[in-house]
């Protein structure tokens, strides 16, 4: 057919060789997957239908039974299992002629340093954690080596390609911060069932079940008004022989009667707020008082991982919602069944979401405050979503986004780097579409990760001690877990597995002294270095002296510029999904917010990162 | 709450779509009845998907036996009973989609799909073919709008890095959520066939080009008798010649229908798995929506080329 030969067929010899060309890319190159999860499980399949031949996976989870409805290459039979071990097995029954290289490990591991990186020719993510996700994003800029990355919550999803010095990198924008909520909001006037949610969990919980020894802000209030004797000693702990029963009821009208009594004695904070209820076990379950509890009932089970109050009410609906006397009957009934099967374990319990105890616990505690303060009570299965910080996931989303994934990853390997896009995956469509295909960014130039430019803190080199720079900069802002400080020369600051002892010791003296009596005086104009050898990333921060900070609006005692974090984003009732737990959606939702429906035709998008959020009590 | 509670294993099972689409939505899809014809890698991501869902049944049609090419990007096919272990692509699909949940009941109806009659159509709820004749596409859907019920139908196809999912709901309504309220909409689709029928020229400006191409591969194959996809470079002039045949008819400038366009759709007939996990996952996501009765359905057709990487719905009806 060669006589027919015309422009339109030169054009199709040159496209059959760019396929030729695509083929060799695809067949040559070495992959590292992180995350074997919702959408890693189908990356690897697709890369292995599209003739990937060298594929290495990182995942250090093992397999649940609720990733089965969209992790398709598990089975009931694997529970319990490595992530990326059963992947493997699975995908090579299909194409046993591929390698494939399993690490049940994580990411942050000392062996998958900047060499480990360097191998590849391009990094793809599956993840579900800001944390890894961060670092991943730096080894790879430390090893050059092209990242794509990606996310989905629900029906929405992203899939973005990070280019070293090309395009932006992971952390070139900000990222929503994990969402906080003031102590005393969450102590003293809580406005949502997830304010109830957290005190649940994370100070009651912590409280009764926890190490003893951690700092909780639980009764925070009620000690300040104190003024009887009796809460001198710790309301909490049971007394030598005293009952079960009359322990749990002790607590009980503690945390959900004398506390709000006590609160509500300070009336400023009423002024314009309903008044909470205080409510007292007398009121609720009066009529079982006399015959209720005897501990000996208790089932006789010794499986504690199947405990449960639900199944010892005959309460069997996780979805149904539970009247204040019910809630109360759970809270005695799981109080008592952790006190009475699983007594070895407390003082070290943390809240877990798999936990069906502890899940029971934390729904009946809330749900109680929340009718004390006349929120909406809510069923256990919407409050172990709050509680777990379940986020939302479907099979056809994932499916969707790791074919993304796998398209952007051919260009990058054909060296096609202009090709590359940055797309979402939306619910509702925008412009006719559903999958938004858009340029990706230029690196930020002031990014304190992808850049060299240097970091501003301002902060009171008189009073601030290098633990406080430690704490609220290096680890929580900039994401260091291995910090490495100097000044010039001088060593100030380091962590490690193999320092010696004096060093450890010196260390350890440098935390508590102030940045301008260090050894290597830190003070206004003077340069640090932070670095973390892990993440093969250093920043240089530049000091300067400031004496006062506005205690509401600086909290920490010093301000940072040049990095900027994206304000958490406040949940709006969900209006994007089916269920009612709101604050499951709330990065769906603030997705949704930032996509118009109708949107101009050249209207640059910015959609939020979705990956999980955390809950916690923030420290003040 | 109405009709019965979903058992506890499907509770722990569907725990994190439940959290996407609802109680009610979950039960639904259960008790839903899908059928597949077809099934190449586009239709086997799909029917992955649905199972995974959770849907009632699944029926599978396709009697063609399991050979390499078809074979390509298929993942439910272990390696080893790749060459001539017997069996057709349907019963060596059932088996591995039985495996990935054990609540779906899944099985092969055996047989050409141009010979089922309307009333073969009446147990289920959704068919969606793939890989099939312009005349089965058509003929089809007339079967299953012919019944009382109605009986969703999609088409999809993947040819390249290109793909187009067809979707007729008939008369559908549905639940729509506002900021505050729950709002009925109601939605009109046209068949296949009424939907290829509407003049090109009528049809809103700046639609997919790839619409068009479609139509023009189609009907190529149906003229010249050939099956789905066995097509080769050496039709790229008489396809050329009818893309320029059709577009006269129709008044369309053939700048629509680039050469380049057709050239990638008759060479390279293989899917593309990303894409065609693009499509299934697209397509899953509309079934979903049809059974539970839950979000916007897309009208009527949806493209996807991953060389500009955008998802497009166009909707192609008289209304």
């Amino acid at each position: 057919f060669l006589s027919h030969a015309t422009p339109q067929f030169h054009h199709l010899f040159f496209r059959l060789m760019a396929s030729g060309q695509q083929l060799s890319a695809i067949k040559g190159a070495k992959v590292l997957m992180v995350g074997a999860g919702g959408i890693g499980c189908e990356l690897l399949k697709t890369l292995a239908l599209s003739g990937f031949q060298d594929i290495h996976i990182i995942d250090m989870d093992t397999i649940e039974v609720s990733n089965l409805n969209r992790q398709f290459l598990f089975r009931q039979s694997h529970v319990g299992q490595s992530k990326a071990k059963v992947a493997r097995e699975a995908v090579l029954r299909f194409r046993p002629q591929i390698s494939i290289t399993p690490y049940h490990a994580n990411v942050k591991d000392s062996d998958f340093n900047v060499d480990f990186f360097k191998q590849f020719s391009v990094v793809l993510n599956g993840l579900d954690n800001l944390d890894a996700r961060r670092h991943v994003n730096r080894l790879c800029l430390a090893a050059d080596v092209p990242l794509v990355e990606s996310g989905t919550t629900g029906f929405l999803g992203q899939v973005t390609v990070h280019i070293k010095g090309r395009t932006e990198c992971y952390e070139c924008q900000p990222k929503p911060a994990p969402k906080t909520y003031p102590v005393c909001t969450i102590t003293s006037t809580p406005s949502k069932f997830v304010h109830c949610i957290v005190w649940a969990k994370d100070l009651l919980f912590a409280k009764l079940f926890g190490d003893k020894n951690q700092d909780n802000d639980l009764n925070v209030r009620s000690n300040d008004s104190a003024s009887s004797s009796d809460h001198s000693e710790d309301v909490f702990e049971r007394k030598k022989d005293e009952d079960i029963e009359q322990y749990a009821k002790r607590i009980y009208d503690h945390v959900f009667g004398h506390n709000i009594e006590s609160a509500l004695s300070n009336e400023e904070t009423w002024k314009n707020r309903n008044k909470p209820r205080p409510i007292y076990v007398r009121d609720v379950l009066s009529d079982e008082l006399q015959q209720n509890g005897n501990v000996d009932k208790m089932p006789a089970t010794d499986n504690l991982s199947t405990l449960s109050a639900m199944a010892y009410l005959g309460l069997k609906n996780p979805q149904d919602i539970w009247s204040l006397k019910e809630n109360s009957r759970i809270f005695f009934a799981a109080l008592k069944l952790f006190f009475s099967k699983r007594q070895k374990e407390i003082g070290n319990l943390s809240f877990d979401k798999d936990d069906h105890l502890a899940v029971e616990f934390v729904t009946a505690a809330a749900n109680i405050r929340a009718a004390s303060f006349g929120i909406p009570l809510h069923s256990l299965f919407e409050a172990k979503g709050i509680a777990g910080n379940i986020v939302h996931a479907v099979a056809t989303t994932n499916a969707i986004i790791a074919g993304l994934i796998v398209i952007e990853a051919i260009k990058v390997l054909q060296n096609d780097s202009k090709s590359c896009r940055m797309t979402y995956c939306l619910e509702h469509p925008s412009r006719k579409m559903l999958l938004m295909p858009v340029e990706p960014f230029e690196p930020n130039k002031a990014c304190y990760v992808c850049s060299e430019t240097p970091l501003l803190l301002e902060v009171n080199t008189h009073r601030a001690k290098l633990r406080d720079v430690v704490e609220k900069i290096v680890t929580s802002k900039l994401g260091m877990n291995l910090p490495l400080i100097t000044h010039g020369s001088g060593l100030l600051y380091e962590v490690g597995d193999d320092l010696e002892e004096d060093m450890v010791a010196n260390y350890a003296a440098n935390l508590e002294k102030v940045l301008s009596e260090l050894p290597y005086a830190i003070t206004g104009g003077t340069m640090i270095q932070v670095e973390d050898l892990r993440q093969e990333l250093v920043c240089n921060i530049n000091i300067k002296h400031r004496e006062e900070f506005d205690e509401e609006k600086e909290p920490d005692g010093m301000v940072l510029h040049g990095w900027t974090q994206a304000p958490a984003v406040e949940n709006n009732k969900d209006t994007t999904t089916t269920t009612t737990s709101s604050n499951n959606g709330a990065s769906t939702s603030s997705t949704s917010a930032l996509v118009p429906n109708d949107m101009e035709e050249d209207d640059e998008l910015t959609i939020l990162e979705t990956g999980i959020e955390t809950i916690a009590a923030a420290g003040k | 709450m109405n009709g019965e509670e979903l058992t506890e294993q499907e509770t722990a099972l569907y725990d994190r779509q439940i959290r996407v689409w609802g109680v009610d939505a979950q039960r639904r899809l259960s008790k839903s009845h899908v059928f597949v014809s077809g099934l190449k890698g586009t239709a086997v991501e799909f029917c992955k998907n649905i199972v995974l869902a959770g849907v009632g049944s699944l029926a599978l049609n396709d009697d063609n036996p399991a050979t390499g090419e078809a074979l390509a990007a298929n993942f439910l096919i272990p390696f080893d009973e790749n060459m001539g272990g017997g069996g057709s692509l349907a019963e060596l699909c059932c088996d591995s989609l039985k495996d990935f949940n054990p609540m779906v009941h899944v099985s092969v109806e055996k047989g050409d799909l141009s010979n089922f009659g309307v009333d073969f159509f009446e147990k289920f709820d959704v068919v969606v073919i793939s890989c099939c004749s312009l005349a089965a596409k058509k003929s089809v859907n007339e079967k299953c709008r012919k019944l009382s019920k109605r009986v969703a139908f999609y088409t999809v196809d993947c040819r390249d890095s290109c793909g187009e999912i067809f979707v007729d709901l008939q008369n559908y309504s549905y639940a729509k959520k506002k900021v505050d309220e729950t709002v009925q909409c109601q939605l009109q689709y046209p068949s296949f066939e009424e939907a290829i029928a509407i003049p090109w020229r009528s049809l809103p400006r700046r639609v997919a080009k790839l619409y068009f191409a479609m139509r023009v591969v189609e009907r190529f194959e149906d003229v010249e008798r050939r099956r789905p996809g066995e097509t080769s470079i050496a039709d790229l002039p008489n396809l050329m010649k009818l893309r320029n045949e059709l577009c006269l008819a129709h008044s369309l400038n053939e700048s629509q229908i680039p050469d380049s366009l057709l050239e990638r759709l008759v060479v390279s007939t293989k899917e593309f798995p990303p894409v065609s996990a693009v499509l299934g996952g697209i397509l899953g996501q509309e079934v979903i929506k049809a059974i539970s009765g839950k979000g916007d359905p897309l009208k009527n057709f949806f493209f996807f080329d991953a060389v500009d990487g955008k998802g497009v719905i166009e909707d192609i009806s008289t209304s």
